[in-house]
């Protein structure tokens, strides 16, 4: 079992004949992903990677009973390519593209309180992947393995850090989600959190935060409730100063709000085990 | 982008905000010759951070001899860090109350928040603090914008009934910076309400979006050349790179933002601080490298260089001979510690050991070596002089 992903799902990429759109692809199909085809303006009718592509997702969805979408097109089109998948009937959306401008997302995230049903990830994340069953976005296969522990992250590489740590500990992975580094996102921490609680595969969790916003306080309490989860909590940017950007737009401590000290003492405060490094992820979880 | 105080303020009046009269002024002559002009003023810094009234970046002038004194003091002071290369003089204006009124993205909420509050001309944030009902907030429909009753609830909410009609005017014209120019922070701090009774910018800070430049770039060709900030963050944003100037002695190279920032964490663990966060994305490319190791080797505080690479397809010989065609091609004398995992990892790590370069197993190892390496100075001082000959960089050039 999972979250969010299984074989079930059935994928379209949007911006399918793209360069990112077609290497991602194509790794996603290698690893057994159900991609049942694309999208892509004005090349409907033609095929690309062996699925046929469509011009709209209403016209993909229809040909083949599509319910879940990877986007991987250009800022300027990425907000409108999310509510397309959202008033097509597709159930999990995820957006890939970096560099979104947040009232876009703000607008998008109002359009998405209509379809309830929807679930976005991203954008600006990774993706998610079920190893074994499949993955919609980057994440690179090779350093997963399927087990019981469920991640959910806000960055890219530091995710793919500590799957690698995990699976080279024998211990593998239920699904992991990178939820993404913007500051305003689809699923939080407290969804994702939400799911895994509810996934009996699931008997591990590690969530890795970084400074910034509360979402990782959200989580925090949420587990403080009460969880059946061994989980074990990561932030990054102790050490980052005030007022600063750090890589992601969402990565910025302003004022006193959105320390890596905050998100730590929610977690221990929620008796949630936090590691110093990310080294100590592993041993935590044991 | 953020935009300095006159900047800010022009953008105001673009949207048919009023603004007290002024002029920029970059030496004393030109604030002498604005005071003459304006008559008294108010000589301010112009920075963007909060907090240069406190650090002595505000006087006021009331004739031309004070306001050149004035302008002597303040151009080229250090305000948080930056230097200030000019300032704004302004008509002061005779008040009579001061309001709050300004619109920020709420993260939590996921949507703009607008607040108005009588209680300007303080720092907002603690006002939030000790008076929290102080602060009237409503969030606009992003689709749509506030509506009429909307903000005349705003108004009677914040206390500010009697000001209804002039207030919800300043309001509407303020938050067309929201669907216009893609502001993510918009504040007139204090709103000032004039003996003559008219309502005026006293102040304003404005935020634009980074990642919505493209569609604004009238807004980047005047403004976003005036300041010059940090001389490393200026270069680096040249070449291309997710770069922010620390204060630290250890130079930081890693790819993705989170392994970047959790490597800064690690030299601090360590014993060490951090020169810098730069971010070179996935890849690791062997001239994105190049260019990144030149920006950290401006900086004459840096004593070594620690990168952190985790490779989820890369090859980590490929990696390894980027790095040292780099280190080669900039004369790199410092020491260079690197942390490199993916496939082919250890002929990787083979090559940079062959080459000078410290590999690291892991990455709390290789912050620990960096932090060896560079607590070390008998090393690293002969290092410096030695490299320092008929180079271009402390660090680097063509010498030896």
């Amino acid at each position: 079992m999972s979250i969010l992903l299984d074989t079930s799902t059935r994928v379209i990429v949007q911006g399918i004949t793209g360069r990112e759109g077609t290497f991602h692809a194509e790794q996603m199909k290698l690893m057994g992903t159900q991609l049942v085809g694309g999208t892509s303006p004005g090349k409907g009718g033609t095929n690309h990677l062996g699925v046929p592509v469509f011009n709209t997702v209403e016209e993909a969805v229809a040909g083949t009973g599509a319910n879940a979408s990877g986007i991987f097109v250009p800022p300027p089109f990425a907000p409108d390519a999310i509510m397309e998948a959202a008033a097509a009937g597709i159930t999990l959306i995820v957006c890939i593209t970096e560099g979104i401008p947040i009232q876009d997302m703000i607008r998008v995230k109002d359009y998405l309180r209509g379809y309830p049903a929807a679930h976005l990830i991203g954008p600006n994340c990774p993706g998610l992947i079920t190893p074994g069953v499949g993955k919609i976005g980057i994440i690179p296969q090779r350093i997963t393995s399927s087990g019981p522990v469920g991640l959910v992250s806000r960055s890219g590489t530091l995710t793919y850090e500590v799957a690698s740590a995990l699976s080279s500990s024998a211990l593998g992975q239920s699904t992991i989600v990178g939820i993404g580094g913007d500051p305003v996102l689809g699923l939080t921490f407290a969804d994702v959190v939400a799911l895994f609680e509810k996934d009996p595969a699931t008997t591990h969790l590690v969530v890795i935060g970084e400074i910034g916003g509360s979402d990782e306080e959200r989580a925090a309490e949420l587990l403080g409730r009460g969880s059946r989860l061994k989980t074990v909590a990561f932030i990054s940017g102790r050490t980052a100063p005030e007022g600063k950007r750090m890589g992601h737009a969402g990565a910025i401590i302003s004022g006193n709000r959105g320390t890596a000290k905050s998100k730590e003492e929610a977690f221990r405060a929620a008796g949630v085990a936090v590691a110093e490094t990310t080294d100590d992820i592993v041993s935590l979880l044991r | 982008m953020k935009l300095l105080e006159y900047q800010a303020k022009e953008v105001l009046a673009s949207l048919g905000i009023s603004i007290p009269p002024g002029r920029v002024a970059r030496t004393p002559d030109e604030a002498a010759r604005a005071c003459s002009d304006l008559g008294p003023v108010a000589v301010k810094a112009q920075v963007p951070v909060g907090g240069r009234g406190k650090a002595g970046g505000i006087k006021l002038a009331r004739t031309a001899d004070e306001a050149r004194k004035a302008a002597e003091q303040i151009i080229g002071m250090d305000i948080k860090g930056f230097k200030v290369p000019l300032v704004y003089c302004e008509t002061a204006l005779e008040i009579d109350r001061e309001i709050y009124l300004g619109f920020t993205v709420d993260r939590d909420a996921r949507a703009n928040i607008l607040m108005l509050s009588a209680r300007g001309g303080m720092d907002i944030e603690q006002v939030a603090d000790e008076a929290p009902d102080a602060i009237a907030r409503l969030y606009p429909n992003p689709w749509r914008g506030p509506l009429d009753f909307e903000l005349n609830g705003l108004v009677y909410r914040a206390g500010l009934g009697e000001l209804a009609r002039a207030l919800t005017t300043v309001i509407k014209k303020l938050h067309r910076a929201i669907p216009e120019l893609d502001a993510v922070t918009a504040e007139i701090n204090p709103l000032v309400l004039t003996k003559a009774g008219e309502i005026v910018a006293g102040d304003a800070k404005l935020e634009i979006d980074d990642n919505a430049m493209w569609r604004h770039k009238e807004l980047e060709q005047r403004y976003g050349s005036v300041l010059e900030g940090d001389p490393y963050e200026v270069e680096a944003k040249k070449r291309g790179l997710t770069y922010v100037s620390l204060d630290g002695e250890i130079g930081i190279i890693g790819n993705g933002a989170g392994l970047c920032m959790s490597t800064l964490d690690l030299v601090q663990r360590a014993g060490g601080h951090a020169a810098n966060f730069c971010d070179i994305g996935g890849g690791a490319r062997a001239e994105v490298v190049e260019n990144a190791l030149s920006v950290i080797l401006m900086n004459p505080r840096v004593k070594g260089v620690l990168m952190n690479i985790f490779g989820g397809i890369t090859r980590g010989d490929e990696v390894a001979r980027g790095l040292v065609t780099a280190k080669n091609n900039l004369g790199m004398k410092l020491p260079l510690v690197v942390r490199m995992s993916g496939t082919r990892e250890e002929e990787g790590r083979a090559i940079l050991k062959q080459n000078g370069i410290e590999p690291g197993a892991n990455a709390w190892e290789a912050a620990q070596k960096i932090v060896a390496l560079t607590r070390d100075s008998d090393v690293i001082e002969p290092l410096r002089r030695g490299a320092s000959r008929g180079a271009t960089s402390p660090h680097g050039g063509e010498a030896s």
